[in-house]
C-alpha cells in the first residue's frame, strides 16, 4: 500500500527519533517499562505505515460486505439497520421468564436470549439429586414442553428470533421450540434464533456437558442436516469464544480457539456427508468485549478474515455466506467488579463501543450488579439503555468500520491473526480441536494466561479500579435479585403432575425409538421431536442418552 | 509449621467457572501447600468423603451457581456429623454479601468474594488451620 | 484419636489420619506401625506408571470398577510431583476417579512426592501398610514414571503395569533403559489411535529381547474411557499374580522388596542424622570448603563422619 522508497525514509526516521526519545527516558522516564494490551501483547508508543508495509488493501481488507470481510459483514452495517440488542435473560419459572421476555419486547429488545438453569444445561429435571438448590438460579427451569410453553407464551415465535444458551442437550430445547411454534400454528421453516450447541467450549471452559466428545459432535451434526431441511432460518451453531475469554485467555486465544473448534465441526459435518456450503452458512460465532478498546476491535477484524480465509482454502466453501463471520457479542463478565459497582455501567459502555466498532450482529451488554448476583430488572434497563446511547447518539454507527486504516489497528489485527493461527497450526498437530482438548492443551494454555493475569493484578501490574486501587469503604448492596427458593419445589411438583396426567405408554414407546437411533446412525432428531411432543422430559430424554453414550470425563491440567 | 498444608479445593453444585478454583489451587501450591483438586459438579457427600479420605486441613469451595445457601451449609454439616471439625472450611464466589453471616453460622469458617486477592486467602489458611 | 484401635474397625479417618502422620515423619506413626506390622501383608499390591498423559488414571479407575465388581476392597495411592522450589503440588488423580468417590470400598489418597530424604518410595510404601492394615484386598500404586524415585515405588509392588500410549514415537527407546524392564504386564492405552499396533510391536520386540524371562509380560490393548479391554486387562494382571505365588517369586520379591526398604530406610536415617548434624554445626560446609581447597580428601572426611555414626544417629 506505500511506497518501498517512503517505507525505508519513514524507518529511518522512526528510528532516529526513538534513539532520541531514548534519551530523554532517561531523564523522563513513561509510565511502564513495559506497555501491553489487556492481553499482556506489547504495545509500541506509536504505529506508522511500516508496521503494515506487507499490508495489501484488496486481499487483507476489501470491502464492507466482501471477502475477507475484515470490514464487515454487510455493504450497509449499521447504516442499514443497528445490531439485534438482544439481552440474555431467564430465571426461576417459566411463567416469571416469560413476563420479563414481555418487558424487554415492550423495551425494544430486538430478540429473546433464553438462559436455562443448571439443571436443564445438564439435562438433569428438577427433581434430580444433582439439581438440589440449582432449580431457576441462573436461568429458568425447563423440564418439559409444557415449561416451554409457558416460557413463550403470548409470544409469537413466527415474528421474534430467539437466542437459547444451550449446549449438550441443545437437540431436545430445539425440538420443544419447534413444538411449541406447531402449538401455536407456526410451521419450523419459520422460525428464527440460534442455539449456542456448542460443545467443545463446554469441555474447555464451562463445564455444561453431559456426553462425550464423539456422540457429542454427532449430535450437532444431526442438528446441522436436520435444520438444513427443516429449520432454515435457524442458526445451529454459535462457536464461542466468550466463554474462553472468560476462563482467563488472551484475545488472540479467543480467537485461535474459537475458529480452531470451527473448524471441527465443520470437519465432522463434512464426515458426516453434508456439503459445506449447505450447513455452512448458519454457522455463527459468539465473542466476548473486554476493556482494551482497540484490542478488542483488532480481535473482530482478525477473526472476520481468518474465517473467511479457512473456509474458502481450507474448506472449499463457494457460497460468500460460508466465508463470512457473523458473531453476537456479551461484555466480558470477568471485567466486572464487585467493589463499586456502578463503575461497571462505564466498563459496559467502553464495551459496548469496542463490540459496535467491531461490526457485531447482535450483543447483550451486561448489568452493573453482576458480579454481585442476577441483575434486577432497573439495571437490566441501564445495560439495554447503553446500547442504545451508542447506536442513537454516538454517530459511531453511520460509517462502517471507521477504524480501519488506523496503523496500531491493522497491525494489531495482523498480529492477532498470526497469533490465532499459530494456535490453530499447534491445535492441528495435535490432531483438531477435540484431541487438543482431551489431551488438556487448550485449557493449559487459558490456565497459564488467566494465572498470569491474576498475578498481575496482584501485584498492581494491572489496576482495577476499585478493586486494587481507588478503593472505598463500602456497605454490602442491597436489593439484589433473588430466585424464590419454592422454585424448586414447584417444579417438582410440576413434575409429578405431569408424569400422571401424560400418555406414558407413549412416552415410553418414543424414548424406546429414541434408545434404538441413539444406538445406530439415523438422525436422532425426528426421535427427540416425537419424545418431547409426548411430554417425555428433558430428564427422561437425556437420560436414554446418557445410557447409550456414557457420560464425558473431564481432563485437568493444572 | 513444617509440613506442607492439605487443602481440597471443590466446585459443589453444576456450574462450571472453574477458573477461580483453578487459580487458587495453583496460587496455594505456589504458597507451598499440597492441593488436592477435585473437579467440577461435586456433591457435599463426595466433597466430604474425599476430604477425610485425604485428612486434608483445609477445604476450600468455590460456588458460582448461586446454590451456595444450600450446599455450603451442607457441607460442614456432613463435617460436623464425621466428627471432623478439625477441618477448616472456606468458601469464594459470586456470593453476596448478605449471605455470608448466614454460612458462617452454618460453619464456613470465611467467605472470599470476587476481587479477594489470592494472598489473602492464602494467608487466611495459614493463620486458622486448626492442626499443628 | 486411638488411630491403633479405629484402625483396625476399618476407620477410614484413623487411616487417613495415620498416613498424613507418616508422611509427616511422626515418631508417634512408626511406633503405632511397628505395632501394627504382623497385621500388614494380606494386601495384593499393584504398582502402576507410564509417561504423562497415558491415561493411568482413568484406567486405575476402571481397573478399580472391576475390582469392585469382582467384590474386591481397593485403595489407590496416588503419587504426584511436588514443585522443587515451593514444596506445594497440585494433586489432580482424583478427578478421574469421582465415580469411585461414594464407594466405601474404595479408598483413594493422593501424595505429594515432597521432598522426602531417601526418596518417596519409603513414604508410599507405609501408607500401603496403613491400608493393608485397613483392611484392603488390593491397593493400587499409581505414579507418573519419569524418575528414578517414581520407580522404586512401583518396583516394590507384587504386580507392576506399565501404561504406554501410542504415539510416544522414539521415547519408548528412552524409556527402555531402566524402566521398560519393571514391567509385569503391559496396557497400550488408547489404542483405538494411530501406531497403537505399533507401539504394542515396540513393547513386544523389547520384550522378545529378554529370551530367557521365565515370565514373558503380556501387552494388552485398552481404550480406558471406553472400558474397553478393562477384564483383559486384569486378567493379566490375576494371571501373573498366579505366576508369582506358584513360582515362588511372590515370597522372593516380597523379601527382595523388604531388603531394598531397610536400605532405603537406613540410607534415610543416616543422610538425616548427617544433615541435621551439618545443619546445627556447619559440619559439611566445613568439610566441604576445606576439600575444595585441597586441604583435605573426601575419601577421610566420609571415614571420619562414620566414624562418628554412633554419636550422630543418637
Amino acid at each position: 500500500m506505500f511506497k518501498e522508497d517512503q517505507i525505508s525514509i519513514l524507518k529511518a526516521a522512526v528510528e532516529k527519533e526513538n534513539a532520541k526519545t531514548q534519551e530523554s527516558l532517561q531523564k523522563r522516564p513513561e509510565r511502564k517499562a513495559e506497555f501491553t494490551t489487556g492481553s499482556g501483547s506489547p504495545v509500541k508508543r506509536y504505529y506508522t505505515p511500516a508496521d503494515i508495509e506487507d499490508l495489501d488493501y484488496m486481499e487483507d481488507l476489501g470491502l464492507p460486505g466482501q471477502y475477507p470481510y475484515t470490514r464487515g459483514v454487510q455493504n450497509t452495517m449499521y447504516r442499514g439497520r443497528f445490531w439485534t440488542m438482544r439481552m440474555y435473560a431467564g430465571f426461576a419459572t417459566a411463567k416469571e421468564s416469560n413476563q420479563r421476555y414481555k418487558y424487554l419486547v415492550e423495551q425494544g429488545s430486538g430478540g429473546l436470549s433464553v438462559a436455562f438453569d443448571l439443571p436443564t444445561q445438564i439435562g438433569y429435571d428438577s427433581d434430580h439429586a444433582l439439581s438440589e438448590g440449582e432449580v431457576g438460579k441462573v436461568g429458568v427451569a425447563i423440564d418439559s414442553l409444557a415449561d416451554m410453553e409457558i416460557l413463550f407464551d403470548g409470544i409469537p415465535l413466527d415474528k421474534v428470533s430467539t437466542s437459547m444458551t444451550i449446549n449438550a442437550p441443545a437437540s431436545v430445547l430445539l425440538a420443544m421450540y419447534i413444538a411449541v411454534a406447531e402449538k401455536q400454528g407456526t410451521s419450523s421453516e419459520k422460525l428464527r434464533g440460534t442455539i449456542q450447541n456448542d460443545i467443545l467450549k463446554e469441555y474447555i471452559a464451562r463445564g455444561t456437558y453431559i456426553f462425550p466428545t464423539e456422540p457429542s459432535m454427532r449430535l450437532i451434526t444431526d442438528i446441522f442436516e436436520y435444520c438444513s431441511k427443516e429449520v432454515p432460518q435457524w442458526n445451529t451453531i454459535s462457536i464461542s469464544g466468550y466463554h474462553i475469554r472468560e476462563a482467563g485467555s488472551t484475545a488472540a486465544q479467543e480467537v485461535g480457539f474459537t475458529i480452531a473448534d470451527g473448524i471441527a465441526y465443520v470437519e465432522a459435518a463434512i464426515k458426516a456427508g453434508l456439503d459445506v456450503d449447505t450447513f455452512a452458512p448458519r454457522l455463527s460465532f459468539f465473542f466476548n468485549a473486554h476493556n482494551d478498546l482497540l484490542e478488542e476491535v483488532s480481535k473482530y477484524r482478525a477473526a472476520r478474515r481468518l474465517w473467511a480465509k479457512i473456509m474458502k482454502e481450507r474448506f472449499g466453501a463457494k457460497d460468500p455466506k460460508s466465508m463470512a463471520l457473523k458473531f453476537h457479542t456479551q461484555t466480558g463478565g470477568s471485567t466486572l467488579t464487585a467493589q463499586q459497582p456502578d463503575n461497571n455501567i462505564v466498563r459496559v459502555a467502553v464495551q459496548t463501543l469496542a463490540a459496535v466498532l467491531g461490526g457485531t450482529q447482535s450483543l447483550h451488554t451486561n448489568s452493573r450488579d453482576e458480579a454481585l448476583a442476577l441483575p434486577s430488572q432497573a439495571s437490566v434497563q441501564v445495560a439495554l439503555r447503553t446500547q442504545q446511547i451508542i447506536a442513537n447518539e454516538s454517530g459511531v454507527t453511520d460509517v462502517i468500520d471507521p477504524l480501519a486504516g488506523s496503523y496500531y489497528i491493522e497491525a494489531k489485527t495482523k498480529e492477532i491473526e498470526d497469533q490465532a493461527m499459530e494456535y490453530i497450526k499447534k491445535i492441528d498437530d495435535l490432531g483438531g480441536a477435540p484431541k487438543a482438548i482431551d489431551a488438556g492443551y487448550i485449557q493449559q494454555e487459558i490456565m497459564e494466561a488467566s494465572y498470569s493475569y491474576q498475578k498481575k493484578v496482584e501485584s498492581n501490574e494491572i489496576i482495577v479500579v476499585g478493586m486494587n486501587k481507588y478503593q472505598v469503604e463500602e456497605e454490602a448492596p442491597k436489593g439484589l435479585l433473588r430466585v424464590d427458593p419454592s422454585v424448586g419445589e414447584m417444579q417438582k411438583a410440576n413434575l409429578v403432575k405431569l408424569r400422571a396426567e401424560r400418555d406414558n405408554n407413549r412416552v415410553d414407546a418414543a424414548l424406546v425409538a429414541l434408545k434404538t437411533a441413539c444406538e445406530g446412525t439415523e438422525n436422532v432428531m425426528p426421535y427427540i421431536l416425537e419424545a418431547v411432543r409426548s411430554y417425555g422430559t428433558l430428564g427422561e430424554i437425556c437420560g436414554v442418552m446418557r445410557e447409550v453414550f456414557g457420560e464425558y470425563q473431564q481432563s485437568v491440567n493444572l | 509449621m513444617d509440613r506442607p498444608i492439605r487443602v481440597l479445593v471443590a466446585k459443589p453444585g453444576l456450574d462450571g467457572h472453574d477458573r477461580g478454583a483453578k487459580v487458587i489451587a495453583r496460587a496455594l501450591r505456589d504458597a507451598g501447600m499440597e492441593v488436592i483438586y477435585t473437579g467440577l459438579r461435586q456433591t457435599p457427600e463426595q466433597i466430604v468423603n474425599a476430604a477425610i479420605q485425604e485428612d486434608v486441613d483445609c477445604i476450600a469451595l468455590s460456588i458460582l451457581s448461586g446454590a451456595h445457601n444450600t450446599l455450603l451449609p451442607r457441607v460442614a454439616a456432613l463435617i460436623k456429623a464425621e466428627d471432623a471439625e478439625d477441618i477448616l472450611i472456606i468458601g469464594g464466589g459470586v456470593i453476596p454479601g448478605e449471605d455470608i453471616p448466614g454460612l458462617k453460622e452454618s460453619g464456613i469458617a470465611e467467605v472470599f468474594t470476587p476481587g479477594t486477592p489470592t494472598q489473602v486467602t492464602i494467608d487466611y489458611i495459614r493463620a486458622n488451620i486448626k492442626r499443628a | 484419636m486411638d488411630i491403633e484401635k479405629r484402625i483396625l474397625e476399618k476407620d477410614k479417618r484413623a487411616a487417613a489420619r495415620l498416613i498424613t502422620l507418616i508422611e509427616n515423619k511422626d515418631p508417634e506413626a512408626l511406633e503405632i506401625l511397628k505395632r501394627l506390622y504382623s497385621k500388614s501383608g494380606n494386601a495384593y499390591i499393584v504398582g502402576i506408571t507410564g509417561p504423562p498423559g497415558a491415561g493411568k488414571s482413568t484406567l486405575t479407575d476402571k481397573l478399580v470398577k472391576a475390582l469392585r465388581k469382582q467384590g474386591k476392597t481397593v485403595a489407590i495411592i496416588a503419587v504426584d510431583p511436588t514443585s522443587p522450589f515451593t514444596g506445594g503440588a497440585i494433586l489432580g488423580d482424583r478427578v478421574r476417579m469421582n465415580d469411585l468417590n461414594l464407594d466405601p470400598g474404595v479408598f483413594i489418597r493422593s501424595m505429594g512426592a515432597r521432598g522426602h530424604l531417601g526418596g518417596i518410595s519409603e513414604a508410599t510404601s507405609a501408607a500401603v501398610k496403613v491400608l493393608d492394615i485397613y483392611g484392603s484386598d488390593y491397593i493400587l500404586v499409581e505414579t507418573v514414571g519419569v524418575g528414578q524415585s517414581e520407580i522404586d515405588i512401583v518396583k516394590n509392588c507384587d504386580t507392576t503395569l506399565m501404561v504406554m500410549v501410542p504415539g510416544l514415537g522414539d521415547d519408548i527407546q528412552a524409556i527402555k533403559a531402566g524402566v521398560m524392564e519393571i514391567g509385569d504386564v503391559f496396557a497400550v492405552n488408547k489404542s483405538d489411535r494411530d501406531g497403537a499396533k505399533r507401539t504394542a510391536r515396540e513393547i513386544d520386540m523389547m520384550l522378545d529381547f529378554n529370551k530367557n524371562a521365565e515370565w514373558r509380560a503380556p501387552v494388552k490393548m485398552v481404550i480406558a474411557v471406553e472400558n474397553q479391554g478393562i477384564e483383559e486387562l486384569l486378567e493379566a494382571i490375576h494371571e501373573h499374580k498366579a505366576y508369582m505365588v506358584t513360582s515362588g517369586k511372590f515370597e522372593k520379591r516380597r523379601t527382595e522388596n523388604a531388603k531394598s526398604e531397610v536400605v532405603g530406610l537406613v540410607k534415610e536415617r543416616v543422610e538425616k542424622a548427617i544433615l541435621d548434624k551439618s545443619n546445627k554445626e556447619e559440619l559439611l560446609d566445613f568439610y566441604s570448603e576445606k576439600i575444595a581447597k585441597r586441604l583435605v580428601d573426601p575419601y577421610s572426611v566420609v571415614e571420619e563422619i562414620l566414624g562418628k555414626m554412633d554419636v550422630l544417629l543418637k
